[in-house]
C-alpha cells in the first residue's frame, strides 16, 4: 500500500500529464494491433471449426452464419467415414512414432560420439554433416525415388521411416546438450567399471532431457505433416498418411466444404494437442535456433 | 603403460565409429549418394525405366529455352519476394509489440502467432480454399465490407500467387517472430535507458540501437526465409495445382511434375541441381553484401 501511494506522488511528480496521456495511448495501440492480429491468426481455424458444423447450405450462406443453429457433429462421423481415414491415421502414428524413437536412438549415439569421443576423421564427417544442413530435400526427390525402387521399399513402411530416423539438425542440437557435460564423469564412470551404453543411459540421457525432448518434439510434428515423400514414396492408398490421404479426400469431395473441413479438423488436432502442452518447450527451441 | 593407453585409443575409435555408423550410413545412402547420383542423372535423358541415353548438358540447355521452366522460376522469385517484403517486417512489427516493457500476456499472444506454424499444410490449404473461395469465402465478405471489390482469388492468374502468399504469411509469420523476439530480448536494456536519458526518441531507439543491433538475427531470418521460400510446393500443389494458366507453377512443383507425371527424370534432375545452385549463389551473395548491414556486437 505503501509503495503504491509513493509510486503514485513519483508518477504525479516527475512525469508530465502528457507523458501519462502518450503513454497510455501507445499501450492502447499495443493491445488492439496485438488483438487484432491474434484474431485473424485465429479466424481460419474458427472458420474451419465452425464450417465442420454446418449443413453445406448453410456454409454457403452470405453473411456468413458463425455458429450454426443446430450442430452438425455427424459430420465428423461422415468424413471419417468417406476415407480410410482410421487407417490413415494408424499409417501416421505408426510412421511418427517410430520415426521419433529411431532418430532420438540414433542422434543420442552420433552426438554423443561426436561431442565426447576421438576417432580419426571425426571432424570432417561432422563438418560434412553440417554440410548438408542447407540442401533442399526437394533436390534429392528423382535419386531418392529411384534408391526406394532398388532396395524394393516402394509401397512399403520402411520407405516412410528408415530414412527419416536420420538428422542431422537432430545431432546437432544434442551435441551441443552433451558438450556441457564434463569429462570427468565419464573417468569416474569408467574406472568404476562402467560400459559407455551404461553412461550413456544412465547418465548422459538424463542430463540432456530437455534436448532430447526438443528433437523428438519436433520429429514428431514434422513427421506428422510431411506430404511431399509419403506422396511420392507410395501409391497405395493403405499407406497413405494423413496428409496425402486428406489431398485424395479433397478430389474427392469437391466442395462439400463441411466435410472437408471436419476432417481438416481431425488431421490438425493430434498435434495442436501435443503442442498446446509443450508450447514453451516447443517455441523455446526455436528462439534458440535463431541465437546460435 | 603406453601400450595400454594406445589400446584405450583404439577401443575408443571403434566405439566412436560404431555410435555414428547408422546415422552415417542414412546419412551416404539418402544424402551423399542421391547428390552425386542426380548431378549425374541430369545429364541423361531417362524416363525412370529402361536405358539412360547420355546428351551431356542438353537439359541445362533444354531448361533454359523452356518457357514453363523460366515462369515457374518468375514465380518463385515472386513467391519469394512477396513473403521477404510482406511476411518479414511483418514478423519484426509484431516480435517488437510483443517485446514492450508493460505488455501483460506475452505468452498468450505468441503461442497464438505461433499456432499456424506447427499445423499441418495439407489441412491448412483445405481451409485457406474455402475461405479464398469467391463466392462464398470469407475473405471477400470481408473485402465486401469494407467496399472493395471481390476478387477471383486461386481461379485469376493475377490474383493466384498473391493468395498463395497471404496464406503463407498466416502460416509462417509466427515462426520468423518468435525468432526475432528471441534477438530483441539479447539487446541489453541498458542501451535504450542510455538513449531515453539523452532524450532519443521512439523512433531513434528503433532506427539506431535496434535495427544494428537485430541485424544478425534479420540477417538470419532472411536467409532462411529465402531458402524456404524459394522450395515453395505444397501450398501450389494443394491450393491450385499449379494454375491458373501456371500462376502457381513453381520450381519444385514443375520438378515433381516433370519426375513423377511426366517421367521426365533426366531434365527434373537438371533443374533440381539449378535450384540447388541458385540457392548457394544466392546465400554468398547475402554473405557478401552482409557486411555492410549486419554488426555482430
Amino acid at each position: 500500500m505503501a509503495t503504491e501511494a509513493v509510486r503514485g506522488s513519483l508518477r504525479g511528480a516527475g512525469l508530465s500529464r502528457g507523458y501519462r496521456v502518450r503513454r497510455l495511448l501507445w499501450q492502447l495501440f499495443l493491445y488492439f494491433s496485438l488483438t487484432v492480429g491474434a484474431a485473424l491468426m485465429l479466424l481460419p481455424f474458427a472458420w474451419m471449426l465452425s464450417t465442420s458444423l454446418k449443413t453445406l447450405p448453410e456454409a454457403m450462406r452470405i453473411p456468413p452464419i458463425w455458429i450454426p443453429k443446430v450442430p452438425h457433429w455427424e459430420n465428423y462421423v461422415l468424413a471419417w467415414n468417406a476415407a480410410p481415414f482410421g487407417r490413415y491415421f494408424f499409417n501416421s502414428f505408426l510412421i511418427a512414432i517410430t520415426t521419433t524413437v529411431g532418430e532420438v536412438i540414433t542422434c543420442i549415439f552420433a552426438a554423443y560420439a561426436f561431442a565426447k569421443m576421438n576417432f580419426f576423421g571425426k571432424n570432417l564427417l561432422f563438418n560434412l554433416l553440417l554440410g548438408t544442413l542447407m540442401i533442399p530435400g526437394e533436390m534429392l526427390l528423382v535419386p531418392n525415388y529411384v534408391t526406394i525402387k532398388r532396395l524394393g521399399w516402394y509401397n512399403t513402411y520402411w520407405a516412410l521411416i528408415i530414412p527419416w530416423v536420420v538428422s542431422v539438425f537432430g545431432i546437432f542440437l544434442l551435441r551441443q546438450f552433451f558438450r556441457t557435460i564434463p569429462d570427468e564423469l565419464w573417468d569416474a564412470a569408467r574406472i568404476d567399471g562402467c560400459s559407455r551404453f551404461r553412461f550413456i543411459w544412465q547418465i548422459v540421457v538424463p542430463l540432456a532431457r530437455p534436448g532430447i525432448a526438443t528433437v523428438a518434439l519436433y520429429k514428431f510434428v514434422g513427421s506428422w505433416n510431411a506430404f511431399l515423400w509419403p506422396l511420392i514414396m507410395t501409391d497405395k492408398v493403405e499407406l497413405r498418411t494423413v496428409p496425402v490421404g486428406l489431398r485424395y479426400f479433397m478430389s474427392d469431395m469437391g466442395t462439400e466444404y463441411p466435410l472437408l473441413m471436419a476432417a481438416a479438423t481431425l488431421a490438425i488436432v493430434p498435434v495442436l494437442i501435443l503442442f498446446l502442452f509443450t508450447q514453451r518447450q516447443y517455441i523455446q527451441g526455436v528462439a534458440r535456433t535463431g541465437l546460435k | 603403460m603406453f601400450a595400454k593407453l594406445g589400446r584405450y585409443k583404439y577401443k575408443q575409435w571403434f566405439w566412436g565409429y560404431l555410435f555414428v555408423l547408422p546415422v552415417m550410413a542414412g546419412f551416404f545412402l539418402f544424402m551423399v549418394y542421391p547428390m552425386i547420383s542426380g548431378i549425374m542423372l541430369s545429364l541423361y535423358k531417362w524416363p525412370g525405366i529402361g536405358p539412360k541415353e547420355w546428351i551431356g548438358f542438353g537439359n541445362y540447355l533444354r531448361m533454359f529455352h523452356d518457357v514453363h521452366f523460366l515462369r515457374a522460376v518468375g514465380n518463385t522469385v515472386y513467391y519469394t519476394i512477396g513473403i521477404l517484403i510482406l511476411g518479414v517486417p511483418l514478423a519484426l512489427f509484431w516480435a517488437i509489440l510483443l517485446n514492450q516493457k508493460f505488455l501483460k500476456g506475452r505468452n498468450f499472444f505468441r503461442l497464438i502467432y505461433f499456432l499456424p506454424t506447427v499445423t499441418m499444410m495439407a489441412a491448412v490449404s483445405m481451409v485457406w480454399r474455402w475461405l479464398l473461395s469467391p463466392n462464398y469465402g470469407l475473405v471477400n465478405y470481408f473485402l465486401g465490407l469494407v467496399g472493395l471489390p471481390k476478387v477471383n482469388w486461386l481461379l485469376d492468374p493475377k490474383w493466384a500467387m498473391p493468395g498463395l502468399i497471404l496464406m503463407s504469411i498466416w502460416k509462417g509469420t509466427g515462426f520468423n517472430m518468435v525468432i526475432f523476439l528471441a534477438g530483441l530480448q539479447g539487446i541489453p536494456k541498458t542501451y535504450y535507458e542510455a538513449a531515453e536519458i539523452d532524450g532519443a526518441t521512439a523512433w531513434h531507439k528503433f532506427r539506431y540501437i535496434t535495427l544494428p543491433l537485430l541485424s544478425p538475427t534479420t540477417f538470419f531470418v532472411v536467409i532462411t526465409t529465402m531458402i524456404n521460400s524459394f522450395q515453395i510446393f505444397q501450398q501450389a500443389y494443394i491450393l491450385t495445382e499449379g494454375g491458373p494458366r501456371e500462376a502457381t507453377t513453381t520450381i519444385v512443383f514443375y520438378i515433381y511434375k516433370n519426375a513423377f507425371e511426366w517421367f521426365k527424370m533426366g531434365y527434373s534432375c537438371a533443374q533440381s541441381v539449378f535450384l540447388l545452385l541458385v540457392l548457394v549463389i544466392a546465400t554468398l551473395i547475402q554473405w557478401r553484401i552482409q557486411r555492410r548491414w549486419v554488426h555482430y556486437a
